[in-house]
């Protein structure tokens, strides 16, 4: 294998990886903040329990968060140098900016909220974990101000042989930033408010600690309610916005080769990417279309037009990017959205009815679709990133030339084989923890209890 | 100021405070182990730095992210170049950083020694890496006619570059000592000023033989500033191991971290105005100019950089505070 292939890989795997602590990072941070809030403006010790026992899955969350993260700032440089030079008068800037504004926030206050209970006054103690809740969702900001120039590059000029910046107010507002931006952090919401479902369902089933769990399962269910249905309003317009964007990446998402006038929605495909034809289809007459433009009318670009298009701006090349990924990562993302409205509406149906304690199954529903938001958000960022191929940068930069010419193959190997083992592993360690101190519930508080072997412990086990 | 010069002071003066903060917290997990007689312990010691070891670490994100939009080719030349020491110590970042929030959540024995190991590991590899790799960014590296990094990751390793690595080591090794003296109760402070005054006189020693050996393998001694500020390093050093011996811990810490701040500045000092040195052929080395970003990025970044840096050093500052008492295994709840 070729080290361009290999790197891909890496990001890939590192990227995907590091993403799915990320979402719980932002919405869980919030639901705590505001758990700690009512504690200090009712003075009713429950929510504080509440505050620490998610508080503790947020931060057995957050320590995977933050260590994969750095791997991400490193990589760029590591495997990636061609594309350091040529972006980063731009790219470097979002960057230096996350880690100054928002790491650095949110890893002092959480500091603070984590050691702090009774160093602090109640008031000051909960203004640090909003703060820590600010941080997170603001680093999440200039992360995918960075990401949007790499899919829709704004506010440079080309010069010296690279790309420089002309304009970092245009960076902060470039349209593809202002979709993506909040569908992320309400998809983080999602994430979170069924992660908080999904434990107090299990706790409601077996019918333990009733009274804090009732109180984080209505909490989470008000937030999973209006996220869920926001996110997939926003992804809806953000859709719209691509088709002009990046028509390449929404005929991809659609499998469409032909343009139509108006265009179908295909429900399912099996593409063949080498004939360039899809050989089985069921499709929606003018579906695409509508979702598209509103209307029944209205041409959607196909993948052969798109691609003469980009011949003729960008010379002889192929310019589509795997089809089928795309497509199917897509249907992922909406089916899983779709899953997690219905469910949390049902739920709020039953909730007013107080009848949700009744239904076994709803409640294991509930729990078993803690990873489904998880796969709604790696579909998403899979048809987000693939659909840039072959493109690194939109229309500047494709991945091919980006790659570092001095990181040799077997390098790349070695690293990504270490990774991913190493990740492997650690996932196993997290999801361990975390269902531990989940299972455990609220009422036990302790979280460390020290081992009664003075003298006893030897470094070398 | 010419903008790039201000960049580079900036980028030095966050690695300067990412090894003055986090030196002592690679420290404190080197000396973890050996000073943690029991689990309590080790807790404490661990409390000790358990607000402060994720901030600190920013600094050294910041560093890197201040590299990259600043200098894209310093960043892209330096990264790719150095990748499999980036790589040991992406790993040792990882393992120690979630050995902290891992550890306690166990009881089991075996579980805690295990993420007390890779404390201990992910806090010792980065101290030496960031020594060898510092070493040979003033000593230079085979770098060609178009800024890319032409050797392997043997070629990062010579006698001189080792020992920088071990001054490295040894010196964040004393900074956790000193930390531990002054942030424990308990029997511990005295364990750690007794292991202290050990690594001490290793660490003279080896700042000593860094300096004389860097005559010859680098030329960070022809200008005079860089070299005031080596020979001051060494000084301080030694003021602070006598202020330990004396029993003052608060100022051992200061000047053993003036030490580390005045061999940063030595290190970039020497550098200057080069970012990279070409070992090949010094037509190729890598100057702030070539390096670096556009005027306007340059001008954005100083604006974003002087509002916020005053901001971060006062919150951080205050976190110091609130938790200025000592940390002792008895009254231990997290």
């Amino acid at each position: 294998m070729d080290a361009l292939l290999l790197a891909r890989w890496q990001f890939g795997i590192t990227s995907v990886y590091h993403f799915l602590f990320v979402p719980l990072t932002l919405g869980l941070s919030v639901l705590v903040a505001i758990m700690e809030t009512i504690y200090v403006r009712t003075g009713d010790e429950t929510y504080k329990n509440m505050a620490r026992f998610w508080g503790r899955l947020f931060l057995i969350n957050f320590a995977m968060g933050v260590v994969t993260g750095i791997v991400q700032e490193f990589h760029f440089g590591m495997n990636w140098s061609e594309y350091s030079r040529f972006v980063g008068d731009i790219f470097g800037a979002p960057l230096a900016v996350e880690a100054l504004a928002a790491f650095f926030l949110e890893s002092t206050f959480l500091g603070l909220w984590l050691f702090g209970w009774d160093k602090l006054p109640k008031t000051l103690h909960a203004a640090c974990i909003w703060l820590v809740a600010f941080g997170t969702n603001l680093s999440a900001f200039w992360i995918l101000v960075a990401n949007s120039f790499m899919q829709e590059p704004v506010g440079y000029v080309l010069r010296n042989g690279r790309a420089e910046m002309t304009d970092f107010f245009a960076l902060l507002t470039n349209p593809h930033v202002l979709y993506q931006f909040p569908h992320t952090v309400l998809a983080g919401f999602v994430t979170a408010a069924f992660f908080v479902m999904g434990i107090s369902a299990y706790h409601l089933l077996r019918q333990s600690q009733l009274e804090p769990f009732r109180r984080s399962f209505r909490l989470a269910l008000i937030m999973g309610v209006i996220s869920s249905l926001l996110v997939a309003a926003v992804g809806h317009f953000q859709g719209q916005y691509l088709v002009s964007a990046q028509p390449m990446k929404m005929a991809a998402a659609e499998a469409l080769w032909e343009s139509a006038a108006p265009a179908p929605l295909a429900l399912a495909a099996l593409v063949d990417e080498r004939t360039q034809t899809n050989t089985f289809e069921i499709k929606i007459p003018a579906l695409a279309s509508f979702l598209a433009y509103n209307s029944f009318q209205g041409e959607v670009k196909g993948l052969k037009d798109l691609q003469a298009a980009a011949e003729a701006s960008y010379g002889p090349g192929s310019y589509i990017p795997p089809v089928a990924p795309v497509f199917w990562s897509f249907r992922l993302m909406v089916v899983a959205g779709l899953w997690l409205i219905l469910l949390s509406l049902y739920s709020l149906y039953l909730w007013r009815r107080r009848r949700l304690e009744e239904k076994p199954l709803v409640l294991k529903a509930l729990l078993w679709s803690i990873p489904v938001p998880y796969l709604a958000n790696t579909a998403g960022w899979l048809m987000a990133e693939i659909g840039r191929y072959p493109w690194i940068v939109y229309g500047l930069q494709r991945v091919e030339a980006a790659v570092s010419p001095g990181v040799s193959a077997a390098a790349i190997l070695t690293t990504l084989v270490a990774f991913t083992l190493l990740y492997g592993v650690l996932a196993v360690a997290d999801v361990y923890l975390l269902a531990k101190y989940a299972r455990q519930g609220v009422e036990t508080t302790p979280a460390t209890r020290m081992l009664d072997n003075s003298g006893e412990v030897s470094l070398w086990i | 100021m010419d903008l790039t010069v201000l960049w580079f002071i900036l980028v030095a003066v966050l690695f300067a405070g990412f090894f003055f903060l986090e030196g002592f917290d690679y420290g404190v997990g080197i000396l973890l182990p050996f000073l943690g007689k029991s689990d309590g312990e080790r807790r404490a010691i661990i409390n000790s730095i358990g607000p402060f070891w994720d901030g600190n670490e920013v600094w050294m994100l910041t560093a890197g992210g201040a590299m990259f939009a600043a200098f894209p080719h310093w960043y892209a030349t330096l990264f790719s170049g150095f990748y499999l020491a980036l790589f040991l110590i992406l790993v040792a970042l990882i393992l120690r950083g979630v050995a902290f929030e891992f550890r306690s959540k166990d009881e089991r024995r075996t579980w805690r020694n295990f993420w007390d190991w890779m404390l201990f590991l992910g806090s010792l590899l980065p101290a030496l890496l960031w020594g060898v790799a510092m070493a040979n960014l003033i000593r230079g590296v085979p770098i060609d006619a178009r800024m890319q990094y032409a050797g392997s990751f043997f070629d990062l390793l010579s006698p001189y570059t080792l020992l920088g690595g071990l001054t490295s080591l040894l010196l964040f090794t004393l900074q956790g000592a000193l930390f531990l003296a002054l942030k424990t109760g308990d029997e511990l402070p005295q364990r750690a000023r007794q292991a202290g005054l050990k690594i001490g006189t290793g660490t003279v020693a080896a700042l000593l033989l860094l300096l004389i050996m860097s005559y010859r393998e680098t030329d960070i001694f022809t200008r005079m500033v860089p070299g005031i500020a080596a020979w001051g390093a060494l000084v301080a050093l030694l003021l602070a191991w006598w202020l330990l011996s004396s029993r003052s811990y608060g100022g051992a810490f200061i000047l053993n971290g003036l030490a580390i701040l005045l061999g940063t500045a030595a290190l970039f000092g020497g550098l200057f105005p080069r970012v990279m040195v070409s070992s090949l052929n010094p037509q190729w080395s890598l100057t702030i100019y070539q390096a670096s970003s556009s005027p306007y990025t340059l001008k954005v970044m100083t604006i974003v950089a002087f509002t916020l840096v005053p901001v971060v050093l006062l919150y951080q500052g205050w976190t110091y505070w609130v938790f200025r008492q000592r940390v002792k295994a008895r009254d231990l709840e997290y």
